[in-house]
């Protein structure tokens, strides 16, 4: 494996997806303390004010403008992403606990077990993803930690597929089969032996999967089912901002470009990854 | 091949059933649609009363069998909103739905296609280069931000085409190209790296040698089988599509299903949830069933493998 810098600086598009990433992630959890106007309360007086920009370098009070109820909308993107990535994260990790670990089952017990699971992956691929979700959150309600669980659940079975895959070929590695001879436990050859080969395409998965899942989520809450006002969300300012869209292009503007350059980097960094870690692999998708 | 055949369609029966069963299930998790349907303060007798006019009094397993049972003679029960057939609501906006998903699909394969080869064959060139640069923010971009993107650009900007509403040519543009975006940008990234895969088989070293012209092995000995992977693209679009079509559809107001089955969860018409997702699944499970037979007549080793 490539040093990590040397290969990271050798790709332009890598390189970019990181530094994106890098700043939106440290501008989210640095929120509080950027010196922002408040992301719920807005002033009436100030109520859909165009961005303030009087020369290139010299952003005004409302970079971004504001909204119909005169909140500053470059800080409600701000605060929006640390809901969007909490959310995200979280949905990610907790699908790729269950998906890794359901994979591992199947792929190493293989019959009956992973005839079921993957039976039952079958059927979920049925149901397109957004339906699934939407049905999902509409019955159990729009919190966070459902969208949580509702995101997880659209997401494990990627994880499931591709842990299974790769299980059914490290499972008969030499490795494997000498912990077997010498009475390891099944728990102990699969969690210490199996997980650690099979991380690395995991991972691969996760990221590809938060792309997905960001956008999964405006999209729920562009419809009304993600977190719910006042706290801001990128979908959620989107459907507002559609009814001024004749007067006020910047509401419905920079939410969108902030979940677009949010999801590209991630990409960016998901398809570096893979080169990163299987050169033979080109990005495919 | 009639055996590949047979377990495809099973498996295309079972994933329907799995997915009846999903929707039957958490639609019951929803809530109590008797005292959803009675005014408020109705008294617990009314609420029972509904309940077992509607059968909710019976036990889970019972309901459920009951349901599959309807569900397979297309009986979703009747629309709270309409108070007619909710398998008939659903079906009269499903041309909407169908004729943007198609347009969608249908532009944007055309369009990545070409996209995708342009960027294959002039590898390393600024076409490329602009290609790749397009498909991967085509990916990024959700798709309803793209279309009010292009609403406030090309409707309320220029005015050269309605902001929302169905009905003439001029209404479907919008939406199509939105869609059709999403749609090429996935095709032409896959393609492309299908293409550059193959072009380095020994194949295609043999017909160059051969002396055969380029466009003869283009798209006789590369193209066949570049496209492979696309087709199965397709299917997974065409999900991803009618899945979004809940979204797609509220952007434009375009009369579809998607839109239907939003306003269905706001005012909690279950039984048009219920149909509204039942027959999405169908669709795609359809068109999946037919991707995988054509899949199969297109390469002889997937049949032979099973």
């Amino acid at each position: 494996m490539k040093p990590f810098f040397s290969a990271l600086f050798r790709s332009k598009a890598g390189l970019f997806g990181w530094i994106i990433l890098i700043v939106f992630v440290a501008v989210a959890i640095a929120a509080p303390w950027l010196g922002l106007p408040n992301p719920i309360r807005g002033s009436l007086t100030a109520r859909l004010a165009p961005p303030t920009w009087t020369g290139l370098f010299s952003p005004g009070p409302h970079p971004f403008g504001t909204d119909q109820l005169g909140r500053d909308i470059l800080s409600r993107i701000v605060f929006g992403s640390r809901t969007t990535l909490l959310i995200a994260c979280g949905a990610v990790v907790l699908g790729g606990i269950v998906g890794v670990t359901l994979g591992i089952i199947a792929g190493y017990f293989r019959g009956f077990v992973d005839s079921l699971l993957m039976r039952l992956v079958d059927i979920q691929l049925a149901l397109p993803l957004m339906l699934l979700a939407l049905l999902v959150v509409a019955a159990v309600g729009p919190s966070t930690t459902n969208l949580v669980i509702v995101l997880a659940l659209t997401s494990w079975i990627r994880y499931a597929r591709i842990v299974r895959g790769q299980v059914l070929a490290v499972r008969e590695r030499e490795f494997v089969l000498s912990a077997k001879a010498i009475g390891a436990s099944t728990a102990r050859i699969m969690f210490s032996h199996i997980l650690p080969n099979i991380l690395t395409p995991a991972l691969v998965v996760a990221t590809l999967e938060l792309a997905r899942v960001i956008i999964m989520d405006a999209a729920l809450s562009f419809i009304g089912l993600g977190v719910q006002p006042p706290a801001p969300s990128w979908g959620r300012m989107l459907a507002d901002g559609r009814t001024y869209i004749s007067g006020a292009w910047w509401i419905v503007t920079f939410p969108g470009l902030a979940i677009v350059l949010t999801v590209l980097s991630v990409n960016l960094v998901g398809d570096w990854l893979r080169d990163y870690f299987d050169p033979r692999q080109r990005s495919v998708r | 091949m009639i055996r590949y055949l047979l377990t495809k369609i099973l498996e295309a029966l079972i994933a329907v059933w799995g997915v009846l069963t999903i929707v039957f299930f958490v639609t019951r998790i929803i809530g109590d649609p008797a005292a959803l349907l009675l005014p408020l303060g109705a008294s617990a007798e009314q609420i029972d009363a509904l309940n077992a006019q509607l059968g909710l009094d019976r036990p889970l397993i019972e309901q459920y069998i009951t349901y599959i049972g309807q569900v397979f003679q297309g009986d979703f029960g009747q629309s709270f909103q309409f108070g007619r057939p909710a398998m008939q609501v659903v079906l009269e906006r499903m041309p909407a739905t169908l004729e943007l998903s198609t347009a969608a699909i249908i532009l944007g394969t055309l369009i990545g296609a070409v996209a995708g080869s342009i960027a294959a064959l002039k590898k390393g060139t600024m076409a490329e280069l602009i290609v790749m640069i397009f498909a991967l923010l085509g990916q990024a971009t959700p798709v309803f931000w793209l279309g009010i993107m292009l609403i406030l650009f090309f409707a309320v900007d220029l005015g050269w085409v309605p902001t929302g509403g169905y009905g003439t040519i001029s209404h479907l543009i919008l939406p199509a190209v939105t869609l059709a975006v999403f749609v090429c940008s996935s095709i032409a990234r896959l393609l492309r790296s299908n293409l550059l895969d193959v072009l380095k088989e020994d194949y295609v070293r043999t017909a160059r040698a051969k002396g055969l012209m380029p466009r003869t092995i283009f798209i006789w000995h590369v193209g066949r089988n570049a496209l492979i992977p696309v087709v199965t693209m397709i299917g997974i679009i065409t999900g991803e599509l009618l899945g979004g079509s809940v979204v797609t559809e509220t952007v434009f107001a375009w009369p579809g299903v998607g839109r239907l089955i939003i306003q269905a969860i706001e005012a909690k018409d279950f039984p048009v949830i219920q149909a509204g997702v039942a027959l999405i699944a169908f669709i795609f499970v359809l068109i999946n069933l037919a991707i995988d037979l054509l899949y199969g007549l297109l390469d002889p080793r997937i049949r032979e493998r099973r």
